[in-house]
């Protein structure tokens, strides 16, 4: 007789990393970290539309109870030195999501003279959503492609520095 | 036992000192990246110095790289809250330099994308105030709103915040078909919101009490400081560029100029600020309907070269923007390159004027200040 | 007024300082010199006739063939709904000029934002700081002989090209 019929229907069976990724991926807190443009789609991406909260996932103000940092727009580099600033006070786990082509690699303002091109050169980036301004629905699929990424985790026989390898060098 | 009055160091036990704020530049409440340094007395402000520059892209230094039609797509990026006239300012300059004269039909289109993006950004101002100071439902329904004015233009131009859309001499597309009745369609629907949104917000009790008389700009101060458009026009300043000191085809168009009126509090205070942008909203509806009304048949875009070389000299334009008064100043030296752009925006004025305003204001107070200026950050910063 | 009989009132009272009407094909100005541009300023400012209560612009060019950083004041009324335009040369080796801060307070960020990018120097003026760029930026950007500086704190302002990139790997 197997195991799974011994056991009452209302259980489910995971495994405990699993278990601890659902739940971590199913309340992702992001940081309000608009800069520029990409900041308008952001909040229109938490407006009653495209609705956030279906995925879990609210506004905080602070990066110390931050899970995820959006950077949504141009980084100029006057702000690149607070931006490490804050990533740091992010407490780990933490994510980065690079919203548009100015925090991807500077997009449009590669001419300049005052903007850093692209955030990776500041901090680690998990998620690149490109367009200038990606659509709600770009940066929503790029949340769901980060969760997707949480999912896969493992944390029980996990490594320090076992998550930096995702990024792009 | 004697009641100490003193440290043994000697310092009264009662003595106080200013406590150094800083504010941002990351910060919820300050539309985009500023940054205040305020000196204050417990929760009064003896003064908040801004510190702008966290969003300098050097978009001044870009348009003398990139050319008179590369530049459009920077021009949506000075004030990307309402694109379409900035965009309209660029082309505007270019074409008085270039001696180009746009269809009327163009004229027409122009006018109808404008206006809808000073809805937009006068939808954004309103609700960002209303959750500024607390209220979050207003904000919700703004951007609600706002969702469908986007999809007009995405339909227009197929961007929804960056447009594009404008060209030297006239429009990119002409109107889609059937573009004039959804347009009605949509001002049937929100005409009587804002009505609504009047009524939810502006005679709120603690919306009134922490607007009213808040921050008040005499009429010879928002002068002084070159305040411009809504801001200027709260402080009972009848002026308006569009139809002052008309462009386009605006002069064809009946439309009333809104000032504030103290109705709560005193002339020029923040929520005449406020209301004076609900009440252009109204005004904006109406162009538009006329626009769509009286909508002429032709072509839309004026021939220009792609090789554009206007003759050397220089121009100061003026557009009316949701911010006010956006200032211009193109110098051209017959190259294909201008030679020199310099643009002096609503926001720009506004937060120059912060620091002197801010003098004995509560903390509070500074966050419906900035709202009700309704900054942008990069058209400070550009 | 037009700018005509504005540079003939303003010449009467101050001789040389205040130079003939120019054309700069699309609007007329006048050029002042840089050490009364106060004077003539509050003069411009306070005489019932002209009024000028507004400074609607400011702003620097750099003619690097003419040896001088021009300044443009462009001047509006809302008493007599008249504007005029004046300019002033500052010497491109020695930028100096004198405020109009206290004049028209709208000068005071506007005059900061040219020191800021073209390195004019408006003496008395209350606050002389950077206003767009760090306090640490070496250098004039819109000058027209600015050369970027390969980084700053650090990071790098240049980026590979992403084709560049790929064939690296």
């Amino acid at each position: 007789m197997s195991l799974l019929n011994t056991v009452p229907e209302m259980v489910l069976t995971t495994k405990v990393d699993q278990l601890l990724n659902w739940t971590r991926k199913s309340s992702l807190w992001y940081m309000l970290f608009g800069l520029a443009c990409c900041a308008i789609e952001m909040m229109q991406t938490g407006g009653p539309r495209s609705d956030l909260d279906r995925f879990g996932m609210a506004p905080r103000a602070t990066p110390r109870v931050s899970d995820l940092m959006i950077v949504a727009g141009t980084l100029t580099l006057k702000m690149a030195l607070r931006t490490k600033v804050l990533y740091e006070q992010m407490p780990d786990p933490k994510y980065v999501l690079s919203m548009g082509s100015c925090s991807n690699c500077g997009g449009l303002f590669q001419l300049a003279y005052s903007v850093c091109d692209g955030v990776d050169k500041v901090i680690p980036v998990d998620v690149y959503v490109p367009g200038c301004p990606p659509r709600p629905e770009a940066l929503t699929e790029g949340l769901l492609l980060l969760q997707k990424k949480m999912m896969q985790e493992r944390w029980l026989v996990r490594e320090p520095q076992l998550r930096t390898d995702a990024v792009r060098a | 036992m004697s009641l100490e009055l003193e440290f043994a160091d000697g310092r009264d036990v009662f003595a106080t000192e200013d406590m150094v704020l800083n504010m941002g530049p990351q910060h919820p409440s300050t539309h985009g990246v500023l940054r205040f340094i305020i000196r204050a007395d417990g929760e009064v402000m003896r003064s908040a110095k801004a510190d702008v520059g966290y969003l300098h892209r050097s978009i001044e230094k870009i348009a003398e790289k990139v050319g008179w039609h590369g530049f459009m797509p920077y021009t949506d990026r000075v004030d990307y809250v309402a694109a379409m006239t900035t965009n309209q300012a660029w082309a505007m300059a270019a074409e008085v330099l270039g001696g180009v004269t746009v269809p009327r039909r163009g004229e027409y289109c122009r006018v109808i994308a404008a206006e809808l993006g000073r809805i937009c950004s006068h939808l954004l101002a309103a609700g960002a105030m209303g959750m500024d100071i607390g209220a979050i439902t207003p904000f919700t329904h703004a951007v609600r709103e706002r969702e469908l004015i986007n999809d007009l233009l995405e339909e227009l131009c197929g961007a929804r915040l960056t447009f594009n859309y404008m060209r030297i001499g006239g429009v990119a597309w002409d109107l889609p078909p059937g573009f004039g009745a959804k347009v009605l369609r949509f001002l049937d629907h929100f005409e009587p919101y804002v009505d609504e949104l009047d009524d939810l917000l502006s005679g709120n009790k603690i919306y009134i009490e922490r607007l009213a008389n808040v921050a008040v700009v005499s009429r010879e101060r928002a002068i002084a400081y070159n305040l411009v458009g809504p801001n200027l026009r709260a402080s009972g300043v009848k002026y308006d560029i569009r139809k002052h000191l008309p462009y386009s085809v605006y002069p064809e168009f009946d439309f009333e100029v809104p000032i504030g009126e103290g109705r709560h509090g005193s002339v020029g205070d923040c929520w005449d600020r406020y209301i004076v942008r609900l009440h252009e909203m109204r005004q904006s509806a109406r162009i538009l309907r006329q626009a769509i009304d009286g909508l002429p048949e032709g072509p839309v875009i004026a021939k220009v070269p792609r090789n554009y070389k206007p003759a050397a000299g220089e121009v100061h334009v003026h557009v009316e923007t949701p911010r006010g008064d956006q200032s211009w100043y193109v110098v051209a030296d017959g190259t294909e390159y201008p030679y020199r752009v310099h643009i002096r925006t609503g926001s720009f004025a506004a937060m120059a004027m912060i620091e002197e305003l801010s003098r004995g204001l509560m903390i509070a107070d500074l966050v419906a200040l900035i709202a009700s200026f309704d900054i942008v950050a990069p058209e400070v910063d550009r | 007024m037009n700018t005509a009989a504005i540079q003939q009132f303003l010449h009467e009272r101050f001789g040389a300082a205040v130079g003939p009407v120019e054309s700069a094909r699309l609007f007329d100005y006048v050029e002042v010199d840089p050490s009364a541009v106060e004077e003539v300023a509050l003069v411009l400012r306070d005489h019932p006739d002209l009024a000028f209560d507004c400074l609607n612009n400011l702003s620097g060019c750099d003619r690097p063939t003419r040896g001088r950083i021009q300044i443009t004041y462009e001047l509006f009324s809302y008493v007599h709904r008249h504007a005029f335009v004046m300019k002033v040369g500052a010497r491109r080796d020695r930028p100096e000029v004198r405020t109009v801060e206290r004049v028209w307070p709208a000068a005071n960020w506007l005059e900061r934002e040219i020191y800021d990018l073209l390195g004019v120097i408006f003496l008395g003026h209350s606050d002389l700081r950077r206003l767009l760029l760090p306090d640490d930026w070496v250098g004039y950007p819109l000058r027209k002989d600015y050369v970027e500086a390969p980084e700053y704190h650090g990071i790098s302002t240049v980026r590979e090209s992403a084709l560049k990139l790929s064939e690296r790997r």
